[in-house]
């Protein structure tokens, strides 16, 4: 690329390629262009071998330099060439640049802002939806036959049959810890037979039922979620509608009876490994026997401790899968926000049941079990 | 030039098998530079199999593939990655990333290849834009905010960023309303001549085949059974060949190509 001056005005000699790969060495020779202010400038494009989309961006930007004030004439510019520049003319580079960002803290602002808004407008709308199961669930009382049967058989196997060996693993080794831990703090003061205390009114009241809980969120929770999220992509949920049935009634009341079942069930088979843990624990590190263990067991617990935890089991089985089916039906008619939808269901399930067991402890505390 | 630079495309040989299923088995084919082919078949003959195994991103069980000038099989990473920077792959649904806006998905490749100023970048995705026929504020949205066709073209337009010789397209116009499908081949055509382009078109739409393909190929028993102008495909014996291209629409597809450019190619509409 050269710039000449002689008599007949300004020339300026296009030559070699003019592509991506030598965008940025053009682009540095088209600032340093000292370009004529007025009259005539002829262009020579004989020599240009090569012009790509970048090169004739460049061209583009050279010629709006120009503006309008000079007069230019083309020579020797290929058909093929004119029709790449015309393709460029006029584009708006500002429509692809990058939105604006603001300064930090007036998006720090902004973003707190939007998330207790979004947070208000999900509890009402999940409270509404509670609503709507619960009604869905008096028809259905009112109407025994309508209720989905091998539906709700079919979700008791997958989160209840089905779990029994992780909630199983689970709470007996935390039984083991309990009653280690325990131990170790207990011998201090010679009192390690309370160890049958702690394990089992720890196991009982809270950890039995809270694990499992937790287990059941990241394992069925999830699942619900996933399941009729990715039918409201398929848009089979769209379909259940049109055919004049109720989705409530049949993807999520069947869902919500059988965790409600199957939570109870599973907590009751919590608490005994648990218990089996703390057991195995005491005989191999205390000398406990299995039988002193039943027996100071027997003394150390009420029917209430136990009571307390499987009061509990039906309530968070109720919140983990409505939030489950909550955020399923939530799902757009995009595959990626089944996964993002998944993860929101599976830690607002495991957040509300521990503020569920935080409020039951006060209750019960309250009327002093 | 020699006769040998002017084919972009060369295949021989191509097994591909899958589960000792095979899908092609010693198929050859050519393409030739600055034509529009397009690639006709049954479904599971291997269209879209061999436009991926071209690409790279199918390994074959045996057989050759040249890209222009690169033994795409056996060359070294460097001038594999080389002969990629020449080519353009437009998806079905365009495969956008649909975390970035339209026109960062056109700087994506800009970018990996090529250091270039911001503003320069900016300059070549708006032209992008322009060229693909899409309005100047598509490029700032994601894809989600974009109907079905505007993907298609803000996909062709990321296809198109790096100005590649060769296009592949899969299915360009599956989707579109007759409307939009017209548009698009016109567009393919258009950019096709503009830019000197070799495109690989994959295509059930027998509308694209009379309005922009030079030639055609047929994928049918494990190989390519015949390639050629849409003419000389008319008369091949071979039955599927006689139905896909005697067949009800494809008549009323011969009509409409023979009453907007007057040239009579296909059979002529009964009754």
């Amino acid at each position: 690329m050269s710039l000449h001056r002689d008599a007949a005005g300004a020339r300026l000699r296009l030559t070699g390629t003019w592509t991506l790969a030598d965008a940025s060495r053009l682009a540095r020779g088209i600032e340093s262009l000292s370009l004529p202010k007025d009259g005539t400038l002829g262009i020579e494009a004989a020599g240009l071998e090569r012009l790509d989309t970048a090169g004739a961006v460049l061209l583009n930007r050279l010629l709006r330099r120009l503006g309008t004030q000079i007069r230019i004439e083309w020579q020797g510019l290929r058909p093929e060439h004119r029709v790449l520049l015309d393709y460029v003319a006029g584009c708006n580079p500002a429509a692809a640049a990058p939105p604006p960002t603001d300064n930090g803290l007036v998006r720090f602002v902004a973003h707190l802002g939007w998330l207790t808004l979004f947070f208000l407008r999900e509890a009402r709308r999940f409270i509404e939806f509670i609503g709507r199961v619960i009604e869905a669930a008096v028809m259905t009382a009112l109407r025994p036959r309508r209720l989905r049967l091998t539906s709700t058989i079919f979700h008791m196997e997958q989160t209840g049959l089905n779990a029994l060996p992780i909630v199983g693993l689970i709470s007996f080794l935390i039984g083991v810890v309990m009653a280690y831990q325990g131990a170790d703090q207990l011998r201090q003061f010679g009192a390690e037979v309370f160890v049958v205390n702690l394990v089992a009114i720890s196991v009982l009241r809270e950890l039995g039922i809270l694990l499992t809980a937790i287990v059941v969120a990241g394992r069925s929770g999830s699942a619900f979620t996933a399941q009729i999220g990715s039918m409201k992509v398929n848009e089979e949920v769209d379909a259940i509608r049109t055919l004049g049935l109720d989705p409530v009634e049949v993807l999520v009341l069947p869902r919500v009876l059988a965790l409600m079942l199957t939570l109870p069930l599973l907590t009751f088979f919590s608490d005994i490994m648990g218990l089996l843990g703390g057991a195995l624990m005491a005989w191999v590190t205390m000398d406990i026997t299995p039988f002193l263990f039943f027996q100071r067991l027997h003394d150390a617990v009420t029917i209430w401790s136990f009571l307390v935890g499987m009061i509990k089991a039906p309530v968070f089985a109720a919140l983990i899968a409505m939030v489950g089916c909550y955020e399923g039906l939530r799902v757009k008619r995009d595959a990626e926000s089944v996964g993002r939808l998944t993860t929101r269901s599976v830690v607002q399930s495991i957040f509300l049941v521990i503020v569920a067991d935080a409020l039951f402890s006060i209750f019960f505390s309250a009327i002093g079990i | 030039m020699s006769a040998q630079s002017d084919i972009a495309i060369r295949v021989r040989g191509l097994v591909n098998a899958f589960d000792g299923f095979k899908v092609h088995d010693g198929l050859d084919l050519d393409v030739q530079r600055g034509e529009v082919l397009g690639v006709v078949g049954g479904s599971g003959t291997g269209k879209s199999v061999l436009l991926r195994t071209i690409i790279g991103l199918n390994h074959p069980q045996a057989g050759s593939i040249d890209l222009l000038g690169t033994d795409m099989l056996h060359a070294d990473e460097a001038a594999r990655r080389a002969a990629r920077r020449r080519i353009g792959v437009l998806f079905q649904d365009g495969a956008l990333f649909s975390s970035l806006t339209v026109a960062q998905n056109i700087q994506v490749p800009l970018k990996e290849y090529y250091k270039l100023p911001d503003d320069l970048l900016q300059e070549i995705a708006a032209a992008k834009i322009r060229m693909v026929g899409l309005p100047d504020s598509a490029g700032g949205k994601i894809p989600s905010e974009l109907s079905g066709g505007m993907r298609k073209r803000a996909g062709l337009a990321r296809a198109l960023a790096l100005d590649p010789d060769v296009v592949f397209l899969d299915e360009p116009t599956a989707g579109l309303d007759p409307i939009g499908a017209a548009a698009f081949d016109t567009l393919v055509r258009d950019l096709q001549k503009a830019l000197g382009l070799t495109v690989f078109m994959v295509t059930h739409d027998l509308d694209s085949l009379y309005a922009i393909c030079d030639r055609i190929a047929v994928l049918a028993e494990k190989k390519v059974l015949a390639v050629g102008p849409l003419t000389s495909l008319l008369d091949h014996p071979h039955p599927w060949i006689q139905e896909y291209f005697h067949g009800p629409r494809a008549r009323a597809a011969a009509a409409t190509a023979t009453a907007e450019t007057g040239v009579s190619g296909g059979p002529v509409m009964e009754g």
